[in-house]
Order: C-alpha cells, then sequence, then structure tokens
C-alpha cells in the first residue's frame, strides 16, 4: 500500500479536463508560468531591494527576510529601514540583525501557502502534506495551550499547590489543597475511557453530567435572550418619528416590514396548521423575507472568503516576496 | 441561422469552460488591486453604517480611564478577516485613555492579542501592563468561562498570562464580576463568541440596575445572525471586513479631527487597504453570476427551440 | 442501569443549573459546576489528542493507504506537543526570570510560536481563503435564477456585494443622497436597508424558532425523553 497516496494526476480526476491531450498541455503551461515566475524571482534576487533612504540606504539580495531588534530577554521584530540605519552607523553592530528563524519561517509559511493553493491545481501530495501538518499541528497546540491555561492552575495547581508553584507555575498563589479539583480529575479520566472499546461505557457518565450542564445553562440563556428579548422587540412602537416627514415614513415602514418579516416567517416555521388559504399566503410572504436573507448572508459569506484570500495575497507579496511595502514592514 | 449556432458554441464552451480559468480570474481579481494599492497607498472613503457608528460611539462615549474587556474570540483562520477590527478597537480605546483587558475563549487566540498589543502599543510607553492594560489569556470552557466571569473574574482566571494574582493587578481593582466593566467587546469568528456572550453574559444585565454595554466584530458568515441583537442588546457591530474598514475610518477622522497635521500609520489602514480587492471580488462574483444565468438560460431556449 | 444512572446525572445536572438561575443561594453552586465544566473542557482537548494519536497509530502500523501522512501528522503532533509542554524558547517572563517555566508557552521568540505562526496560521488561513474561488465557481455553475424566490435571492446578494464596496456608491452616484424620499435607492444605502429589516426579520424569526427547539430539548433532557447524546450503543458493561 502506498505510504503516499495522492493523486494519480489522470485525465477526468477532480479539476482535471477529461481530453488527455488537454491534460498534457495545461501540465506543461502550468510548469512554463512556475519556471518563469522562478527565473523572475532569482533576477530579482540578484538585483537586490532597497531598504532604507538616502544615505542610511542598503541593498538587501534577497525576500522574506525579517529583522529582530533585542529588546529585554527576547527580539522584537523591526522593518528592515532600522537595520539599514542601524548598518549606516555602525556596520560591525550587532543590535539590529537578521533572524535567521523568523527568515526561515516565512519561507515556510510561503510555501505551505502555496502548496494548498496548488489544490486548485488538482489535488496533489504536496497539498496532503500541507493539510497532515496543519492537523498535527493543531491539535498538539490546543492540547498543550489546553494543558497550560487550564489544567496546571485549575486541578494540578490546586491539587498539589506546592509542587505546581516549584516545577510549572511559580506565581501561584493557592497554598492549601482543594480536594474538590478530584472531581473535574475524575470526570475528565472517565472521559478519557471513552478511547477503549471495552471501557467506553464508562465515558457516557461525565459525557451525561457534560450533556446536563449545557442544557440547563443553554435552556435559560436561550429562553432569556433569544426568545424573550427578541420577542419583546416586536412591542416596539410602529410609529416612528423622525426629523423629517421622509424619515418618520421611512423609519415607520422599516417597522411595519419588520413586524410582518417577523411574523410571516414564524407562520412559514409553524407547519401545525397546513399552508392555506391566508396561513399559506403569509408563509409565502415569509419565504421571500428568507430568500432576502439568505441573499444578504451569501453576500456576507463571499465578502468574508475574499477577505482571508485577500489576507493570504497580502502575504506573499509583502512579508515574502517585497513587492509591496503598504504597511512600512522594510 | 449561422448567428444561432454561434451563439450556441459559445454558450456551450462557456458551460464546459476548466474551472481552473474561474479560479485565475478570482486571484487576479484579488491580487491585482492589492499591488495597486501596495504601490499607490491609495484607499476608499468610507460612509459608515449605523451599526459600525453605534460601535464607535459606544467606546467613544466612555469617560478616559474607563475599563474595557476585549475578548479576541477567533484563530488565525479567520485573522484576515478580523485582526484589522481587533487592532482598530484597541488603538480606539488607547487614543481614548481606556484601560483595556484582554481575554480569549480560543485556544489559538493568544498570540492574536499578543500581536495587537504589541502593534498598537509598542509606541505607546505611557501605557503600562498592569496599569493601563493586562492580558487574561486563554481559558477553556467556553460558556463555563462567561458563566464564572458573571460572577467574579477571578473565578476563571486566578492570574493573568504573567502569572500575576488578578488582586495585585491595579487596573482590576474594583472589578468583580463582568457587569463591572464599562463595556465588553467581542471580536469573534464563531463559536464561543459574540453570540453567546450576549446570551450569557449581555442578556442577564439587561433587566438589572447596570446593563453591560456591548459592541461585536464578526465574521462576513456570522454578522447576519447578530444582526437582530442590535440595538437593544448590542450597541453596534462591525460586520466583516467592510465593518473594519468603516470603523478605521472614524478612528483616523477623529484622529485628524484632532490634530490635522496627524499622519496616521499605514499599519492603521489595513481594512481600508483590503476594500480595493474586495470591490474586484465582488464585481467578478456579479459578473459569474450573471454570464452563468446568460449560459444556462442560452442552453435552454436553444434546446427549446430545437 | 448504567443508562438510567446517566440519564439521571443530565436530568439533575440540567434542573440544578437551571434552578441556579432563580435560586440566588444556589448560584454558588453554578459557579462550582462550571469550574468542574472548565476543567473537563480542558480534559476534552486532551482527549481529542489522544484520539488523533491513536487513529493515526493504528493507521501507521496497519500500513494503510496514506500512512505516510498518518506519520506526518503524529510527528507534527508529537513535536508540537512536546515544544508547547516544556516551553521549548520560551523567553523567560519578567515577573518570574529565574523560573525555567515561567513564560508563557506560546510568547513571541518561543518554538511554539514559531509553529503558530509560520505553520498553523498560514495552513489554516488559506485552506479557509481557498474557499473564494470554489464559491466563484459555484456562482458560474449553480446560481440560477429559475424562479422568483430564486431571483429574490440573487438580487439581494447583487445588492450586497455591490452596496458593500465602493462599486455601489460608483454606480448609484447620480442618485441624490440628500433627498430622503429616494436617497435610500442609492446601493449602499439599499444595503443597509435589506439587513436592517429583512435580515433583521428573517434571522429573528430563526433565533426565536431555534431557542423555542432548544428549549424544548432542555425540557427533555431534564425529564429524561431525550437519550440521544448517550449514543445507540453505549449500554455496554453492565448496563
Amino acid at each position: 500500500m502506498s505510504q503516499f497516496p495522492g493523486t494519480s494526476g489522470t485525465p477526468g480526476a477532480p479539476g482535471m479536463p477529461a481530453d488527455p491531450a488537454v491534460a498534457r498541455r495545461a501540465n506543461r503551461l502550468m510548469i512554463a508560468v512556475l519556471a518563469v515566475i522562478a527565473a523572475l524571482l532569482v533576477v530579482r534576487a540578484w538585483v537586490g531591494t532597497e531598504v532604507g533612504s538616502g544615505a542610511d540606504a542598503q541593498v538587501v539580495h534577497g525576500y522574506g527576510m525579517v529583522f529582530v531588534e533585542q529588546q529585554g530577554a527576547g527580539h522584537v521584530q523591526v522593518p528592515a529601514a532600522e537595520w539599514a540605519q542601524a548598518v549606516a552607523a555602525d556596520p560591525a553592530q550587532q543590535r539590529v540583525m537578521v533572524s535567521w528563524p523568523r527568515t526561515v519561517g516565512v519561507w515556510a509559511a510561503a510555501l505551505l501557502t502555496l502548496a494548498v493553493l496548488s489544490f486548485l491545481w488538482r489535488d496533489n501530495p504536496v497539498y496532503k502534506l500541507a493539510e497532515s501538518v496543519v492537523v498535527g499541528v493543531s491539535a498538539g497546540y490546543v492540547m498543550s495551550t489546553a494543558v497550560w491555561s487550564s489544567l496546571v492552575n485549575q486541578v494540578f495547581g490546586k491539587l498539589a499547590p506546592g509542587l505546581t508553584k516549584a516545577y510549572l507555575s511559580p506565581g501561584l498563589t493557592t497554598t492549601e489543597s482543594d480536594w474538590w479539583a478530584l472531581v473535574p480529575l475524575g470526570l475528565g479520566m472517565l472521559l478519557l475511557c471513552r478511547l477503549s472499546a471495552r471501557l467506553s461505557w464508562v465515558g457516557m457518565f461525565p459525557l451525561a453530567f457534560v450533556v446536563g450542564v449545557f442544557s440547563g445553562w443553554r435552556f435559560v440563556q436561550y429562553v432569556e435572550s433569544d426568545l424573550l428579548a427578541q420577542v419583546a422587540t416586536m412591542f416596539d412602537p410602529l410609529y416612528v418619528a423622525g426629523p423629517t416627514a421622509a424619515a418618520t415614513v421611512g423609519g415607520t415602514l422599516c417597522a411595519v416590514l419588520v413586524l410582518v418579516g417577523v411574523l410571516t416567517v414564524l407562520a412559514y416555521f409553524f407547519f401545525s396548521l397546513e399552508h392555506k388559504g391566508p396561513v399559506g399566503g403569509a408563509a409565502r410572504i415569509g419565504v421571500w423575507y428568507l430568500m432576502i436573507t439568505f441573499g444578504a448572508s451569501f453576500g456576507f459569506t463571499v465578502m468574508g472568503r475574499i477577505a482571508l484570500l485577500a489576507a493570504r495575497c497580502e502575504f506573499l507579496f509583502d512579508d515574502w516576496l517585497w513587492l509591496i511595502d503598504p504597511a512600512g514592514k522594510h | 441561422m449561422a448567428t444561432h449556432a454561434g451563439h450556441a458554441s459559445i454558450f456551450a464552451r462557456l458551460d464546459r469552460i476548466d474551472r481552473r480559468w474561474i479560479f485565475l480570474a478570482m486571484f487576479v481579481a484579488v491580487a491585482a488591486p492589492i499591488l495597486w494599492v501596495g504601490v499607490t497607498g491609495k484607499t476608499f472613503p468610507e460612509a459608515p453604517t449605523p451599526a459600525v457608528q453605534g460601535a464607535f460611539d459606544a467606546v467613544e462615549s466612555l469617560p478616559s480611564g474607563a475599563r474595557v474587556l476585549v475578548s479576541m474570540d477567533f484563530d488565525p483562520a479567520s485573522a484576515g478577516e478580523l485582526q484589522p477590527m481587533a487592532t482598530a478597537i484597541v488603538r480606539h480605546c488607547a487614543l481614548r485613555g481606556h484601560r483595556i483587558c484582554t481575554m480569549t475563549l480560543w485556544p489559538a487566540g493568544g498570540p492574536i492579542i499578543d500581536g495587537t498589543m504589541q502593534d498598537v502599543l509598542g509606541d505607546r510607553p505611557d501605557y503600562r501592563y498592569g496599569e493601563h492594560w493586562v492580558n487574561l489569556g486563554y481559558r477553556a470552557g467556553f460558556e463555563g468561562v462567561m458563566k464564572q466571569m458573571n460572577s467574579r473574574v477571578s473565578l476563571a482566571y486566578a492570574t493573568d498570562v504573567r502569572q500575576t494574582p488578578l488582586e495585585r493587578i491595579p487596573m482590576l481593582e474594583g472589578i468583580t464580576g463582568i457587569a463591572d466593566f464599562d463595556l465588553l467587546v467581542s471580536i469573534s469568528a464563531g463559536y464561543a463568541g459574540a453570540k453567546e456572550w450576549v446570551q450569557y453574559s449581555v442578556s442577564p444585565t439587561l433587566t438589572g440596575s447596570k446593563p453591560l454595554r456591548f459592541v461585536a466584530g464578526s465574521t462576513g458568515v456570522q454578522t447576519p445572525q447578530l444582526i437582530p441583537y442590535y440595538p437593544n442588546q448590542m450597541a453596534g457591530i462591525l460586520g466583516a471586513i467592510k465593518g473594519a474598514a468603516e470603523y478605521e475610518y472614524l478612528v483616523n477622522e477623529a484622529v485628524r479631527k484632532a490634530d490635522p497635521s496627524a499622519i496616521v500609520p499605514a499599519k492603521f489602514q489595513e481594512a481600508q487597504r483590503r476594500m480595493a480587492p474586495q470591490l474586484f471580488g465582488h464585481v467578478l462574483m456579479v459578473a459569474l453570476i450573471v454570464l452563468g444565468n446568460v449560459v444556462f438560460f442560452g442552453l435552454r431556449n436553444r434546446e427549446a427551440r430545437a | 442501569m448504567s443508562r438510567s444512572i446517566a440519564v439521571l446525572v443530565a436530568g439533575v445536572a440540567a434542573v440544578v443549573m437551571v434552578l441556579s438561575k432563580f435560586i440566588v443561594p444556589m448560584e454558588s453552586a453554578e459557579t462550582t459546576v462550571a469550574e468542574w465544566f472548565n476543567a473537563a473542557a480542558a480534559i476534552a482537548f486532551v482527549l481529542g489528542g489522544a484520539s488523533l494519536l491513536k487513529m493515526n497509530l493504528l493507521t501507521i502500523s496497519a500500513r494503510g493507504p496514506g500512512w505516510g501522512y498518518a506519520a506526518v501528522t503524529l510527528v507534527a503532533f508529537l513535536a508540537t506537543l512536546g515544544v508547547g509542554l516544556f516551553k521549548v524558547g520560551v523567553p523567560p517572563s519578567a515577573a518570574f526570570p529565574d523560573h525555567r517555566m515561567g513564560g508563557t508557552p506560546d510568547a513571541e521568540g518561543g518554538a511554539l510560536w514559531w509553529i503558530y505562526e509560520y505553520l498553523m496560521s498560514p495552513i489554516t488561513g488559506t485552506l479557509f481563503a481557498m474557499l473564494a474561488f470554489y464559491v466563484a465557481s459555484a456562482a458560474f455553475r449553480a446560481f440560477r435564477a429559475k424562479n422568483a424566490a430564486a431571483i429574490f435571492l440573487l438580487v439581494t446578494a447583487f445588492v450586497v456585494l455591490l452596496g458593500r464596496t465602493y462599486a455601489g456608491v460608483f454606480v448609484t452616484s447620480w442618485i441624490p443622497d440628500d433627498v430622503p424620499w429616494v436617497s435610500w435607492l442609492r446601493l449602499e444605502n439599499l444595503s443597509a436597508v435589506i439587513m436592517s429589516v429583512f435580515t433583521t426579520a428573517g434571522t429573528r424569526a430563526m433565533i426565536i424558532g431555534i431557542a423555542i427547539g432548544v428549549a424544548a430539548t432542555g425540557i427533555k433532557i431534564m425529564i429524561g425523553l431525550d437519550r440521544s447524546y448517550l449514543g445507540a450503543g453505549a449500554g455496554g458493561g453492565n448496563g
């Protein structure tokens, strides 16, 4: 069995043209485009990028470089122009320098971004590799964050405050053991039993506890916040006085339309009565309201996705390739 | 007849178009304006909507020194949309002299808080940690954290991220429950976030003696779900990158109004810059829907005639 | 038997949480339970990690399809967990400079921060951004104005898409902004009206409906009618 099965690259695979000749032509085109881009980048690195201004200007042969300055116990990222200024003042200075771990990081981030984008061409092992990395990294990150932010102080610190303060959390102020902390620890241990086929039934009890607590909270808060408070808005005045006649008419019309909308959509959701006659008419109007609502949601969703894409493009052009510098980073 | 055949041929070819051409068009529509804005530095003027103006006014109307709790409930996956919002709101608070307490309900929210505070307060030595701002960091539990904070913030957070016990942090003096803050802000990408804050922490205070004022910043996907809470249960909403751009514009205009010679750093115009790729991306989407329908109805008419 | 006990645990927990809202002295019970809940939530993350470990180890040992990717996931997971738990490269805390574990695990400059900044952020960010391409493709192939409802949806989408950018201002700039009887027709204003009227109404009705559904489910859990959370096969042991 192949350890890295990915993609055959055969014509007809998802995202691939059905015609083998077209697929081959497309592959050649892609390789050619990538080669041209790589050549342009090499030329640009050879020419270099000028950072800093005036007498402080320096030429940097490369991109994706990150400069840092020592501040206290750590380093803080600074613009390349600051490095140029420091070097112009003292060529031997070590205060502002290239951070190779961060520079490698920017390159890794850029290549991983491209690896994920490569899925647009077709499914491939590079994409799958990036996917595998992110699954492992995310799980590891979340787990270690949960341990340090919650378990250390909230559980270990309560059970063994002396040991926790000495080895894990120097800021801990608890001095007495609180044995009630055994309860969540026990619940957690029982939850871990779900990993075992033989003992998974034991995990049912902590699950029932969590579900019960959660449903009690949700019962109260949904009724208070989403049912009562939202229904209360339907009793707001329908006549809305504005500074001008147009504002009054507009405000009143909007208030009426909102009330009509809520009632008609609720009529559409109400299945205990057959959607015929007045109820059917109201439900039909409710459907129009819902369609407008979904249309607006679609518009907002598109807006969100494009914003995320723009952020990734900006990273590639700014942090990696140094083609632009809108935020004055270099 | 030949014309009809020609049209049919164009429709059929468009109908069978390789989707990668559409991907390429989207990439160009987003990438080209980024390069253009990156070179020229130009941005579009923004006209704030009432929900964004409401959010701005909620921060602006607080007296200097007021305590604002900012919960950055998102991770890097949504940072493209929400980071400019977080930066703009924290910057506005800092410009107004408010004391800022940050936290997150998302495990990957910690470095986002650090980055935001470094960006905004990095060149503000007058803003001292512990006195003017504090970072509580992440705590697991979602609504459980909210429930604890409603009663006593120290139940959820015994210490801040720097391991200082809460009772030794000057800016939190007098803070017992969450309602003791003057304003709650949640920049949220989903669960747990703005909706849960409204349900668990804001709504229960609305019938009490001191209602907790609340402002939300949310992703495009989540914004329509939050709209009904405005204005009764929240003072304002920043919806998607457009909301961030409007808020940024309001803050920058306030800075320019206070000091006409002030130069707004480019890092505080991120959302406004992003509106250029948004414009072309949206126009492309509209064009694709129209074109798709033209092709669909063109082919259907031809089949009907045949 | 064990299923009945679990149902009882869930019901009692739910009832106690509801009562604590109305009986002030019970508030401390709620905060105590919240503390347990939060700790259990943190342990659930550990459970998630352990589950991932188990699944990938099984795939690798069975040499199942894609076991190489499972190995990559495993190495990435263990490396991240290791540097996170041992705070590798984390700058010491200003308050406790001599304590090795005094710093924040994901503080800038540490190994966990590097992984977060340069591996996790770009991949997750790009994965979400990819949807922009697929939405565009779907827009061309799937969104058809076949009936009145679909036309409503598409026209609204157009207004919101254009009205939320400068395109809306540009296209309808000929409509006077200072004549209130017509200025609402400008795309940027129309988009705001859609949000404040139609989206508010539609979503409000949905919120009310969902709240009724959640309340009904809560009552069913309290009285033991809803047992779906136990799963079909969870009655093992002595159940």
